[in-house]
């Protein structure tokens, strides 16, 4: 199991150079620290009960990832989502589409290939956590807007990655 | 002498002019513009003409920044023959020259016999010139006017019969239509209409074709579109980007962006041998490509640096030069067609302006104000570039001079309007 924690951690890094600090996961980000640690209790101890496992691998409702301004790092607070959809695909393997956008701002086909960055980024951890689904990266740029509108709270809105 | 210019009609595709126009408003002009009177044309026929082509002359030349012409009530004759002018009547209105004609149905179109004059010299400039055209040809006539007056004054070759290109978003019914319209935006025609994303629309330097991305197979996908036949070919569908076609001056390649391999990076397509050449090489986005005038490098965007910012590299090798050291925002440059400028979208005090950088001191200038702007293109004299900017909230096409001195904005009746290309010379 600990062996392939460290595995996991070490493909993250390797794979997505892009990853805001990798040591930031384990140590500074006390979100995904109790993420990971409430993950090896449920794999050790809930072997038994079937139930409370699928409840547990059920793909999270929330489906999208924020991101900073011309930036496709993903957020640390965006990891527990991510662990919880990487947990639910593995358990259910389907196909799945990631859909990269951005702001309005800067340009449009620069803004498509950030769109698509950030969809990659998404797809990099979700393979190092060991996902093995057929994952399709599409981006749309600045095309559609989650909000229509030319202000701080709709960029950030719209700066974003969504699991479909 | 009398020359007969009959104009072939290039409007064949014309029965989907679409009924909504951009109309044009001067936000800045310069501070002395050279005052010339259009005088209305005496016309001859007896159905009324559907078009008013001194009123279409005078906007032409207003909207270059370098007229102003004069309201026709304020004028104090009305000449519509040589020996009707009367210099002093123009001179007191500070008038310098003067333009008069007359119209007469001839056939199923129009005649256009028409003068100009200088008249602090009071010497005829051109005299008795016909223009003739088809009944739906009286805009045709008016720019054709307007370009032999401009370039006659200026010495600069006019541009009032070149089109420009854009996309056109009706959010209500979600559709993107790629649209063609004169340069001032009247008759605009729908090209293509599609439910999902157009956009990069480009015209290749030939004017007979255009390239563009559509999404329409739910990924983007590059397409030539032949604007006499309407024929499209599909030139791209690698998984991954394929987008910012760029056509090489001779016509024959593209510079484009794919991901195929792994990552955004530009590449060249021998449109003839569907050859891929590939002309980048770094982890960073490489995209938004255009040919330098010399055939022999592409100028891109590149965050390799850490933030977009314009490179050039030679198509056959040897490294890649970075262009622009001014702002963290450069990106979506385009060569002027003096090879000795570049105009790009520059982000300074976080506002997105469009901005010109001489390649040869790398002096950057700020040509735009507004925010928001995007999407520069050249008018093909490098007088004037169009670009995309917003208008309460909508997309709008607005047109600066390169010298930053006249601004004019074309809000759409409909619709948010965005990505505009201008044509080159039709021949």
């Amino acid at each position: 199991m600990l062996n392939k924690t460290i595995k996991a951690a070490v493909g993250i890094c390797a794979v997505s150079l892009f990853l805001s600090a990798c040591s930031s996961t384990s140590t500074t980000d006390p979100n995904s620290a109790g993420v990971d640690a409430s993950d090896s209790s449920v794999t050790t101890s809930g072997s038994g009960i079937s139930s409370v496992t699928s409840a547990e691998d059920a793909a999270p409702s929330e489906t999208v990832f924020y991101f900073d301004f011309d930036s496709s790092v993903l957020r640390p607070e965006s990891r527990a989502l991510l662990n919880a959809h990487a947990k639910a695909l593995k358990a259910n393997p389907r196909s799945v589409r990631l859909e990269g956008h951005a702001d309005e701002r800067g340009t449009r086909e620069y803004n498509i290939a950030l769109g698509e960055r950030r969809a990659q980024s998404v797809r990099a951890y979700l393979l190092a956590q060991g996902v093995v689904s057929s994952i399709e990266v599409v981006s749309y740029g600045e095309e559609y807007p989650a909000v229509d509108a030319s202000n701080e709270y709709a960029w950030q809105q719209n700066r974003r990655v969504e699991i479909k | 002498m009398r020359v007969v210019i009959v104009f072939l009609l290039a409007w064949l595709l014309s029965s989907s002019v679409a009924h909504a126009e951009l109309t044009i408003r001067i936000t800045q002009g310069v501070d002395n513009p050279t005052v010339i009177g259009i005088v209305p044309f005496n016309y001859t026929g007896t159905i009324p003409l559907p078009e008013n082509v001194s009123d279409i002359i005078s906007n032409d030349l207003r909207r270059s920044g370098q007229f102003g012409p004069i309201d026709p009530s304020h004028m104090l004759s009305y000449p519509s023959h040589q020996e009707d002018v009367i210099y002093r009547d123009w001179r007191l209105l500070g008038s310098e020259y003067l333009v008069i004609g007359n119209i007469d149905p001839k056939d199923s179109g129009y005649q256009l016999t028409y003068s100009l004059y200088d008249v602090v010299s009071q010497q005829i400039m051109i005299s008795n010139q016909v223009v003739v055209v088809e009944s739906n040809g009286l805009r045709d006539m008016a720019h054709h006017v307007s370009d032999a007056v401009y370039e006659l004054i200026t010495g600069i070759r006019g541009v009032f019969s070149t089109h420009i290109i854009y996309v056109e978003h009706q959010k209500a019914v979600r559709q993107y239509r790629l649209m063609r319209a004169d340069m001032d935006g009247a008759r605009p025609q729908v090209l293509l209409k599609s439910s999902e994303p157009l956009l990069s629309p480009t015209w290749s330097p030939d004017g007979q074709s255009v390239a563009y991305v559509s999404f329409e197979t739910s990924r983007p996908a590059i397409f030539v579109q032949n604007l006499l036949t309407g024929k499209r070919q599909q030139i791209t569908n690698f998984k991954g980007l394929n987008g910012a076609p760029a056509w090489s001056p001779d016509g024959r390649k593209l510079a484009l962006v794919l991901s195929k391999d792994g990552n955004s990076e530009i590449y060249t397509i021998d449109l003839a041998s569907r050859r891929f050449s590939r002309i980048t090489n770094h982890f960073g986005i490489d995209t938004e490509p255009t040919w330098a005038a010399d055939g022999k490098h592409i100028i891109f965007t590149s965050n390799r640096g850490g933030k977009p910012q314009i490179y050039r590299a030679n198509i056959a090798g040897g490294g890649v030069q970075r262009l622009t050291f001014e702002g963290n925002y450069n990106a979506r440059a385009q060569v002027a067609p003096d090879g000795k400028h570049i105009v790009m979208v520059h982000r300074r005090a976080n506002v997105f302006h469009i901005a010109s950088q001489e390649l040869g001191t790398g002096q950057v200038r700020v040509l735009t104000e507004t925010n928001l702007d995007e999407s520069p293109s050249i008018a093909p004299n490098g007088a004037l570039l169009i670009y995309a900017t917003k208008v309460n909230g909508k997309g709008a096409l607005a047109s600066v001079s390169m010298d930053a001195g006249t601004k004019f904005i074309l809000p759409s009746t409909s619709g948010d309007v965005r990505e505009p290309s201008w044509s080159p010379y039709f021949k």
